[in-house]
């Protein structure tokens, strides 16, 4: 690791005015950032630990919104959401392993855009805002490809609301070394209409299948998308999947999750 | 270079950290705490599970100055008072729990924090548990059953070596 300063802010205020500060950098629960940093690949001036802010911390149910505070851990999630939004609570609750889950945060995770990361699945497919310390954007427009999000350089993720669906469910391949999604596709039934969110198959990272949509918002059971492929331009290749086995998964893991709230 | 501290099994120390000393590296440097192992880089393996504030973290994943003011227990921590191995530790050896050791602190750990949250797990949930640590030597099965054992089930026991 290269060498760096560590400040610990207690308010946002105080987290933004550091982070203003030249070459810093925002520091969650670590659990990509330790790793990135260990293998030098990021070499920042000054990390500030977002770890002791309180006002960041918390899962607050108003209405029908669940609103989650972006130094949120994926096990307070876990544990926290699991009565108003148990899709959400799940998805959460299998994000990695047990250590990971008590650093890791949700934050962190939105702000990393990984193209194979699960929490994009939920914000995407639940319609979520992303709340930050200058602004509020909709999911529809946060995510903006691999590793690439609408933040802008010293923006931090403080909150995420995510609207209450009739019924979610998160569906997981899961890549067998890192147990990270090989292919992930996240349903919620709303009263307006059903989202599709699919994570870790394409080079653009998290995004909404238009077609399983429409499908499914007219009749929702798997055999309304029984007949339906997604293709495989632009889906992900590497040593753990082809293109045409990732696009292949995406219909799969779409009907999985489906029966399973039908 | 600042001083740093914390309580470790119950004792309030300090040691000299820089920014981006690891947790680990603190207990295991400037502690002399070596039962803590690292055996990755990549925050996959386990080994270097202690628990801060209650619960189990990769050390390896976490800098030092978060953890500043916290209570930390590591493997040092999980005997009895009087020097013997305590119940998770006694299991591993009773049921072969081990084979060169390396991975046995984190498993240990996350064993502890387990049956703190589920205290008579399944098969299944302690597999589950699992997923962040891992063995080159056992296989697993003897691990399993050593919490099994730890958590009251009743275990056939293995073959006496
Ligand atoms: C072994 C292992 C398995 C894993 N498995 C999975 C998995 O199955 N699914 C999955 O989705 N993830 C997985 N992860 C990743 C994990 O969920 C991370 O916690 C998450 O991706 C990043 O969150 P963090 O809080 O740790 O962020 P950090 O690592 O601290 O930061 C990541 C990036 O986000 C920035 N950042 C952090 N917080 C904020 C904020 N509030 N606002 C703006 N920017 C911020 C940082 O500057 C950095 O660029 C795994 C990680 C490990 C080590
Ligand atoms: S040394 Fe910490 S996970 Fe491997
Ligand atoms: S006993 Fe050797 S790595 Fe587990």
């Amino acid at each position: 690791m290269y060498a760096f300063d560590f400040v610990k802010p207690t308010s946002i205020d105080e987290a933004i005015q550091a982070l203003s500060e030249g070459e810093a950098q925002a520091l969650g629960g670590g659990q990509t950032l330790i790793p990135t940093l260990k293998a030098r690949l990021a070499d920042p001036g000054t990390l500030v630990s977002l770890a002791h802010i309180a006002d960041l911390k918390y899962v607050r149910v108003n209405g029908d919104v669940i609103e989650i505070g972006g130094g949120t851990t994926h096990a307070t999630v876990a544990a926290q959401a699991a009565e108003a939004y148990p899709g959400l609570a799940d998805l959460a609750g299998r994000i990695g392993d047990p250590s990971v889950r008590n650093r890791g945060t949700i934050g962190g995770s939105l702000a990393n855009n990984d193209p194979s990361a699960c929490y994009p699945a939920a914000a995407l497919g639940s319609g979520a805002t992303i709340v930050t310390n200058t602004r509020e954007i909709a999911a529809d427009d946060y995510f903006q490809g691999m590793f690439t999000t609408a933040l802008e350089e010293g923006e931090i993720v403080t909150a995420v609301r995510f609207p209450i669906p009739q019924a979610a469910h998160y569906e997981k391949m899961a890549q067998p070394a890192s147990r990270f999604p090989l292919v992930a596709v996240f349903v919620a039934k709303y009263a307006d209409g059903v989202r599709v969110a699919v994570t870790g198959a394409s080079n653009n990272g998290v995004f909404r299948w238009a077609e399983a949509e429409q499908a499914l918002s007219s009749n929702f059971s798997a055999g309304a998308i029984e007949g339906l492929r997604h293709s495989a331009e632009d889906m992900i290749a590497d040593i753990h999947g082809t293109a045409a086995y990732r696009a292949h998964l995406i219909g799969v893991m779409t009907r999985r999750a489906v029966e399973k709230l039908t | 270079m600042t001083t740093i501290s914390m309580r470790v099994n119950g004792k309030d120390v300090s040691a000299a950290a820089e920014g981006n000393t690891l947790l680990v590296n603190f207990l295991r440097e400037g502690l002399r705490l070596t039962g803590t192992h690292v055996g990755c880089d990549t925050s996959q393996c386990g080994a270097c599970v202690v628990h801060v504030d209650g619960v189990a973290v990769k050390s390896c994943t976490m800098f030092a100055a978060d953890a500043e003011g916290a209570e930390i227990t590591t493997i040092e921590g999980m005997a009895n008072p009087d020097g013997s191995l305590g119940t998770i530790q006694q299991a591993f050896r009773d049921y072969h729990g081990l084979q060169c050791g390396f991975c046995t602190p984190g498993m240990v750990m996350i064993a502890a924090d387990l049956l703190k949250n589920n205290p008579d797990p399944s098969e299944q949930e302690i597999r589950d548990y699992l997923e962040g640590n891992i063995c080159r030597c056992t296989g697993y099965h003897n691990i399993v059953k050593a919490i099994q054992a730890a958590a009251g089930q009743n275990v056939p026991s293995v073959a006496a070596g």
